[in-house]
């Protein structure tokens, strides 16, 4: 048995989800789009999977979740579909309601948050609403797991009766009422030849959705009949047609609750919103406060306990390098094998291993700042000087993670409602300079701008900041233009997270990250390893400078000329950062023959400070490691995009620092 | 009026749901349509976007959108 999981933004999907399906859960895509698919086995009740479908508001064409969950119920047929509901925000809620009957697909409501409803004194009269609306209806508290067990039943029950919502006519006598049945009547035998409820479809072509019109293959007089039909109630209702059709809905659904639904006067929920936010989203601390919040959070990841967690993992990963290095010393095996596993494969997943635990306590705040409901806060107060950039408030916080590490970043990208956001984000994303840069600025800051590593450093962050901006404002009139989805968003009252929410996405997003660095991010390194490893004639080399990779460094360092470093070591250096930025430093160190002490004074043979700044331009904004790499193929669904973004940043960097090698030399 | 003219607290009634495509899609499905009682209810830090309470929740919009409008005063918002 197949069951669907439908409902608003904020509805506590996700909550009810985890309560259904415990931890066991698969993550995927729809087919053909970015947007995520979780699927999961119900707890209780053998041989039944449940699709967690995305958060919308309506069923419309406009956006990839709209679409998915349209096609999804048309195509997929669910045995099911749960559909949850905010009771404390119940009329907006039961607008989507009204779309699903009308879907024709056996069918629960789950009112959820109902303890909320009846802490504030308010009530539900279960049964009449579930006589109101020919469906099922359960209250439930997702967050307290209360009511699930009967939602369950309930729904198990109607999907084996196969018992369809009852019909209804949500439009009273009227124009619009005659419009819907003259359509349905058009397109009656079309829609059921494809399965589809003549209603729904009829609703869907009067508000002009032309992907649905369009499957139904109807010939142009019925198009002109129904365009004709459409106009006329236009003209006797005075409301276009996409008003009109709202205000049938709203109409409904308010006669509904004027029968059903006692209001509370006051929601304590609501107040403590009100109160916790004239603090979070006052004109004076909102950005500062979120500025600190963000601090705090990068502080804590970074130095405290995402460190000490990534210190303690490099310790033991070290710790089982050594062993298995002894053992194959001991054993006596091939000594290209043995590097082969202790310098390639070891090191290599050592060093992406260490990413893990920032991963996981970044998530862990993050997942507390969404389902608190503050990240809404921040998209609010961020909207103006994000739009600026042709974005959303709600980029703001990816694109600050940025400057911590690309992978989570583009990873925390996921919560954009909007396709066109989201793309546009993990494009920029990597032009915020990552704290794996930052031993490559320490060590060239010590040796040639002693007396100004401040100003270097403040100029190198705002350099990326500013070509990211430059290149939001030309993506803005080139691969994304065109309208933005607008800006309309709930701001839910504010909500202690659920502990098992919070678990679980840590959980996801370290096995998605692994699943990866066994994979990819493993590859990548091991072809590192081997060009480190062999000369031409694959003999192991004796000295790096022979090895394949120093070739190929030789072969490409020509092309830096232009920007004042043509050394075949630099470039080489350049190309293991594409395994982590931090392999910049110890490769030019191996290959100049020095200790980290003594690296300092070695590249000042090497670079001139005017061919320093050049290199540091140019390792601002170069190619991501391969784990960001990887991690943007994954959310694009796409290598030839991940390969795009590749080559666009060497060329954005390549210009960049020719630009800033020029003009230094010029004033210099 | 427009809804982004409404002094702050004052309760107001959509006359008239403007705009276009996605965007007047969007505000009718939130319920922003002919004779809903809406209040702005607080402005963002930077001067947009602007809070709105509605049907017993809060949504957040643009001024230039919730400029597509329009409201008239109620009488419990008329002092």
């Amino acid at each position: 048995m197949i069951l669907a999981l439908a409902g608003n933004q904020n509805s506590g999907k996700t909550t009810l989800f985890n309560q259904l399906t415990g931890s066991n859960q698969r993550v995927g895509n729809f087919p053909g789009v970015t947007v995520e698919q979780k699927t999961g086995a119900v707890r209780a009740v053998k041989n039944c999977t449940v699709v967690d479908l995305p958060g919308i508001y309506s069923i419309r064409p406009y956006s990839a979740e709209e679409i998915v969950t349209r096609d999804f119920i048309l195509n997929q047929r669910p045995d099911g579909i749960i559909n949850i509901v905010d009771a404390t925000n119940i009329e907006r809620n039961l607008y989507l309601t009204l779309q699903l009957i009308e879907m024709r697909v056996p069918m629960v409501l789950a009112l959820n948050m109902m303890d909320e409803v009846r802490g504030n004194g308010g009530t539900i009269d279960i049964a009449k609403m579930s006589e109101e609306l020919g469906i099922p209806v359960v209250p439930i508290s997702a967050a307290k797991n209360e009511g699930i067990d009967e939602l369950v039943d309930k729904m198990v029950k109607t999907a084996k009766d196969k018992a369809l919502p009852r019909r209804i006519d949500f439009c009273e006598s009227g124009p619009v009422h005659r419009c819907i049945h003259a359509v349905s009547h058009i397109i009656e035998d079309h829609a059921e030849k494809l399965g589809i409820s003549p209603r729904f479809a009829a609703t869907k072509i009067i508000e002009g959705d032309e992907d649905l019109t369009g499957r139904l293959e109807l010939d142009g007089n019925e198009l002109e009949m129904i365009e004709h039909s459409v106009v006329e109630m236009e003209t006797e209702q005075d409301l276009d047609r996409n008003a009109a059709m709202a205000e049938m809905r709203y109409q409904f659904i308010e006669k509904v609750c004027a029968r059903t639904v006692v209001r509370s006067r006051e929601s304590r929920e609501h107040s403590r919103s009100v109160k916790i936010d004239s603090v979070l989203t006052n004109k004076y601390l909102a950005i500062p406060l979120f500025l600190a919040i963000m601090f705090a959070i990068f502080w804590l990841t970074f130095s405290v306990i995402g460190a000490r967690l990534s210190d303690l993992l490099s310790l033991g990963i070290t710790a089982l390098t050594d062993l298995v290095d002894l053992g194959l010393t001991a054993y006596g095996i091939n000594p290209v094998v043995k590097s082969f596993v202790v310098d390639g494969v070891f090191t290599g997943v050592g060093s992406m291993l260490s990413f893990l635990p920032l991963i996981v306590t970044l998530f862990f705040f993050l997942s507390i700042l969404e389902d608190t409901g503050y990240m809404a806060r921040v998209a609010y107060v961020m909207d103006k000087l994000m739009r600026k950039i042709g974005l959303s408030g709600r980029s703001i916080v990816p694109m600050l993670l940025g400057f911590g590490c690309s992978v989570p970043a583009v990873m925390a990208t996921r919560t954009l409602s909007s396709d066109r956001d989201r793309k546009m984000t993990i494009l920029l994303t990597p032009f915020m300079s990552c704290s794996a840069k930052i031993p490559i600025y320490a060590v060239f800051t010590a040796a040639f701008f002693v007396r100004y590593r401040a100003p270097v450093m403040i100029g190198l962050y705002a350099g990326g900041i500013l070509v990211g901006i430059v290149v939001a404002l030309l993506s803005n009139k080139t691969v994304f233009r065109g309208k933005p989805v607008p800006f309309v968003m709930e701001l839910p009252n504010y909500r202690f997270p659920s502990v098992k929410t919070v678990l679980i996405l840590m959980w996801e997003k370290a096995k998605d990250f692994l699943a990866r660095a066994f994979t990819v991010i493993l590859l990548a390194t091991v072809v590192i390893w081997f060009l480190q490893t062999f000369d031409l004639k694959l003999n192991v080399v004796a000295d790096s400078a022979d090895s394949l990779l120093a070739i190929i460094g030789r072969f490409v360092s020509p092309i830096f000329k232009p920007l004042g470093f043509d050394d075949w070591r630099v470039s080489t250096a350049l190309i293991t950062g594409f395994t982590a930025k931090e392999a910049v430093v110890s490769t030019m160190g191996v290959l100049l023959g020095t200790d980290a002490a003594s690296l300092s004074s070695a590249l000042s043979a090497m670079f001139t400070p005017l061919t320093a700044v050049s290199f540091l331009v140019f390792t601002l904004l170069y190619t991501p490691c391969v784990a960001a790499v990887a991690t943007i193929r994954r959310e694009f669904q796409s290598g030839l995009m991940a390969a795009g973004v590749v080559v666009a940043q060497c060329a954005v960097a390549w210009l960049v620092a020719f630009g800033a090698y020029n003009l230094f030399r010029l004033i210099l | 009026m427009t809804l982004s003219n409404m002094p702050l607290h004052k309760e107001a009634v959509i006359t008239r749901v403007g705009g276009e495509g996605v965007l007047r899609c969007r505000l009718l499905d939130m319920g922003l349509i002919p004779k809903t009682k809406v209040t702005v209810c607080h402005v963002a830090p930077l001067g947009d976007p602007i809070e709105i309470r509605l049907r017993d929740y809060t949504l957040t919009l643009r001024k230039e959108d919730a400029d597509k409008i329009e409201v008239s005063g109620t009488e419990a918002g008329i002092e």
